[in-house]
């Protein structure tokens, strides 16, 4: 019945083989759920289609199976995984502790290094996971063919020409997520040193600027310093640094993953700094991982201990400046969405709120399920259009309710996410980073 | 130990042909591998898997499917969240699931009437999130409610703390659309229950409870409450659970209703402080939760005569949750308690007994004594106010020969409970692990007329059979195996 492999062995056979290369890790993580279940609330996938191998609690049984050898890695076992959103929304519900995003993780880890994958997704791995997000050019490269695109008008002309909508399905949804590029990357133009305003710096730090933002999003990361800079921050921009591996870990990449890893820990060593600091949730959560990553390497432990989101560092400190209204015309309606790599991954919640507040002639307004996952988790969105486009919806629909101007959201998958939501939806909601928004605060 | 194999009866593909014409193919599921997730609820100790796991998205879709079940005489379980603790959703001889989660509507609210209609499927918690705006709240509040159904506390007849002062869920529910076993459509009371007591036999009182074994409610009508005007809630300190648990009866015994009475032994206190860091002393013997709410004038005074009950029993400290972000974790501390228990152990098994509470400290000890005895870590965590105990057996389902102490242990507890003239269950429900102690409480003839009742909703035996009431030797159906007395496929 098993729509097992095309390996020649018994279903109990290949059971015990999987159960074999088990991460033990792993498997001693999971004998801590006991099956009470009150994670099946929190949980987007479960929302949407009430299957239990589809909720944290029937993933963890699934891993459990393959653990004891009572089940074997089927196509269909695999796909519930796979269904995984990573959110981790399930472990700030669980009660008990279950470390259920790195059980994921290496589960997954090991079923990609144990399957062996189709021609086409082995290159389309290799592509993404090993040339673009390990070699900085390349991935300039492809930025800047982006920014062509767009420059030129190229992408405009292709869309009118209707030639967007030969594309396969797949790839059109990816094409209209595809940021508008406005401004030219951050890295490559910045001075090494961002002095602090207001006097003697109150802190010094090291901007961890990632890869795809560092590009695509210069404009996230200007505004960041900006509001550092304003709050008495001293910020390094620091070159030589590569993408922090969150999406080759998720993805199982695991040894992809370690060596982005090792490279950022030798850039960043010995630069003295109060903490290196980051602004995107799916990094920051990667960056405090390391130390466990890379176990016994006590560079790693210390990089992980320097890692703070911006609100970290931001609610401990007060603006060393004037703060004036972002839109001189009228009170802002704002909601804040939390993003699921620092609400649940980093417990980060409260920060985030206390620096926003300080934002004059804004009007708060409470999303409801702001706690939930927007769909766009890592490359989820590419890989799982459908659910993640349900996921989205309701996204959407809670946020059409607020009757926001405006919904901040500190992760840059997210703001795409929920940008390319609004537009399909017609909703005239702008979708901004936290430190956008107040950076139109200060004067 | 391999479910693969060992699945005891196949869905007949006639039977499987009318579910996909009745749902549509894709909400079939048959393959092994997709139904190992489905062979087991909130009680782990007992395992069975499913013949085949269908989704319904209406009552239509359930009429249809029961019916089909009934033409095939095979037997059917509904199913919720699977957060029950008595295996009431285990699917036994590959009995047929209906999952009926993603029946998940609210379907109206009236705020005036404070009458609530939803699918079986809504999340318990959701429903009082979708009137919470209003200031109403739907009362009973099971410790699983940001999981658990309100199909499933129907089945169960669930609790929750709150029960003490509000009742439990037949007292909040006032009318049923429910599927008959064959597949036939009735209304059981309705929203006019609100106004009182409707003419006719009660039949939503004798539903409400029955395990999934009279069919499935595909629509619930039920009372919300106004949320009390004032909450406060006070964190009593003891030396030992004994001191607590007088402390219980003094409080009861001044004719203060709490909304909530709650028990949390020194076992518990540890799971649930290196999760919250709440501040809980670690050498307390036990702690008492206490929640008293109404009206602002008068609450004062009486939680000063709170106190004063619990001084007089020996308490080491008292005082009141400084503000609602407090107040929150403490309950947090309480409801979670039970999860919170795989910090410290890989599995437990709970128990249920309701006794007189003048009996705690008696009871409680014997559970202590016989956890000893069978080498194993028994923790409590209840609602002390209503004498609904609720004994962790923790053990390691990994061992074997735990297992088998863990099943000694609870068979004693059970005893003790019984002796002390308690009764078997509160809120979790009989299901199937403990259907052999039902003849230890009811003579054969109280059974026999409990299996009368039952065999006019179902006379075939069909709805979620083996649960509930032991069936007598003779009176299950051919072709499935009568449900043994002690875990009928347990797998280590």
């Amino acid at each position: 019945m098993s729509h097992a492999s095309a390996v020649q062995e018994s279903p109990a056979t290949a059971a015990r083989t999987a159960a074999a290369i088990f991460p033990p890790e792993a498997n001693e993580l999971l004998r801590s759920c006991v099956h009470c279940g009150l994670c099946l609330g929190a949980c987007p996938t479960y929302r949407e289609n009430g299957n239990e191998n589809d909720s944290p609690r029937g993933r963890l049984y699934l891993m459990k199976g393959l653990a004891d050898g009572r089940l074997t890695a089927t196509e269909a076992v695999t796909a519930h995984l796979d269904l995984c959103l990573d959110c981790r929304a399930c472990e700030t519900a669980c009660p008990s502790g279950v470390r259920y995003g790195r059980i994921l993780e290496s589960t997954r880890a090991m079923l990609v290094e144990r399957k062996k994958p189709s021609w086409s997704e082995r290159a389309l791995r290799a592509l993404v996971f090993k040339q673009l997000f390990t070699r900085p050019e390349a991935l300039a490269m492809a930025a800047g063919l982006t920014r062509f695109m767009q420059r030129s008008g190229l992408r405009d002309a292709a869309r009118a020409a209707g030639l967007v909508g030969l594309l396969p399905k797949r790839l059109r949804d990816l094409e209209a997520m595809q940021p508008e590029i406005k401004e030219e990357p951050f890295r490559a133009n910045a001075p090494a040193v961002f002095p602090a305003l207001g006097g003697a710096p109150k802190k010094r730090v090291a901007f961890f600027s990632g890869c795809v933002m560092d590009l695509l999003m210069g404009e996230i990361h200007r505004a960041t310093v900006k509001v550092l800079q304003a709050h008495g921050v001293e910020v390094l921009s620091v070159h030589g640094q590569q993408c922090c591996g969150a999406l080759a870990f998720h993805a199982g990449e695991a040894e992809t993953g370690r060596k982005l890893a090792r490279r950022n820990l030798e850039i960043f060593r010995g630069l003295g700094v109060d903490a290196i600091v980051n602004n995107s949730a799916g990094c920051g959560a990667a960056l405090k991982e390391y130390g466990e990553i890379l176990h016994g390497d006590a560079e790693a432990a210390k990089f992980s201990a320097l890692a703070r989101d911006v609100s970290e560092v931001l609610a401990a400190l007060e603006p060393v400046v004037a703060l004036k209204p972002p839109d001189a015309s009228k009170e802002l309606k704002v909601c804040y969405d939390e993003p699921c790599h620092l609400l649940h991954a980093q417990k980060i919640s409260a920060q985030p709120k206390t620096v926003m507040q300080r934002i004059p002639g804004v009007a708060w307004v409470a999303l409801p399920d702001a706690e939930f996952c927007c769909g766009a988790a890592g490359i989820y969105n590419i890989t799982q259009p459908e659910m993640s486009r349900a996921v989205l919806a309701r996204k959407i629909d809670a946020l059409k309710a607020t009757g926001a101007d405006v919904v901040l959201t500190g992760n840059p998958g997210c703001i795409l996410q929920i940008r390319q939501g609004c537009k399909a939806a017609g909703l005239p909601c702008e979708v901004l980073h936290p430190m956008e928004l107040f950076a139109r605060a200060i004067g | 130990m391999n479910s693969i194999s060992s699945r005891p009866a196949a869905v007949p593909p006639a039977l499987l042909e009318a579910l996909r014409a009745a749902v549509g193919a894709a909400n079939v599921v048959t393959a092994d591998e997709e139904l190992f997730v489905y062979e087991c609820d909130g009680l782990t100790l007992d395992k069975a898997t499913p013949g085949a796991v269908v989704y319904v998205h209406s009552a239509m879709e359930v009429a249809a499917v029961v019916k089909a079940c009934a033409a095939a005489h095979y037997p059917f379980v509904a199913r919720g969240a699977g957060t029950g603790l008595s295996g009431g959703a285990i699917a036994l001889h590959g009995m047929l699931v209906i999952e009926l989660a993603r029946m998940n509507r609210v379907l109206e609210v009236d705020y005036e009437n404070r009458v609530a209609c939803v699918e079986p499927g809504v999340i318990n918690l959701n429903l009082t999130k979708a009137c919470a705006q209003r200031g109403l709240h739907y009362a009973p509040d099971p410790s699983s409610q940001g999981s658990c159904t309100i199909g499933g506390n129907v089945a169960e007849n669930s609790g929750g703390p709150h029960t003490l002062k509000y009742g439990v869920t037949v007292n909040h529910v006032l009318g049923l659309e429910v599927v008959l076993p064959n597949g036939e459509t009735v209304t059981l009371g309705g929203p006019l229950g609100a106004l009182g007591k409707l003419p006719g036999y009660d039949l939503v009182g004798l539903f409400v409870g029955s395990e999934g074994t009279f069919g499935i409610a595909t629509k619930v009508w039920v009372k919300l409450t106004p949320v009390p005007e004032t909450v406060k809630t006070l964190l009593a300190i003891f030396p030992s659970i004994e001191a607590a648990s007088r402390g219980v009866s003094r409080i009861v015994a001044h004719g203060i209703v709490p909304a909530a009475l709650e028990l949390i032994d020194k076992t518990i206190i540890r799971a649930v402080e290196e999760w919250l860091h709440l501040g809980f002393p670690l050498d307390a013997g036990a702690v008492l939760l206490i929640e008293l709410d109404g009206l602002r004038d008068g609450l004062d005074l009486i939680a000063g005569r709170v106190m004063e009950c619990c001084r007089e029993c020996g308490c080491l400290d008292v005082r009141a949750a400084k503000d609602e972000k407090e107040r929150l974790l403490l309950w947090k501390a309480r409801k979670q308690a039970f999860g919170a228990v795989g910090r410290i152990s890989p599995s437990y098994y709970v128990q249920d007994g309701v006794i007189p509470r003048s009996k705690l400290p008696e009871v409680l000890a014997k559970i202590e004594a016989s956890g000893r005895k069978h080498g194993l870590t028994t923790a409590n965590v209840f609602h002390a106010g209503d004498g609904n105990l609720h004994p962790l057996i923790l053990f390691d389902e990994r061992k074997p020969e735990q297992i088998e102490e863990a099943l000694a242990c609870n068979e004693e507890v059970l005893c003790a409970v019984i002796e002390a003239g308690g009764m078997l269950s509160g809120e979790h429900g009989i299901g199937i692990e403990k259907l052999a102690f039902m003849p230890r409480v009811f003579s054969e003839d109280d059974m026999d007329a409990m299996r009368k009742v039952r065999a006019v909703f179902d006379p075939q035996t069909l709805s979620n059979p083996g649960k509930a009431v032991p069936a007598r030797k003779c009176f299950e159906v051919r072709g499935h195996e009568p449900p043994a007395l002690r875990p009928p496929m347990r797998k280590a």
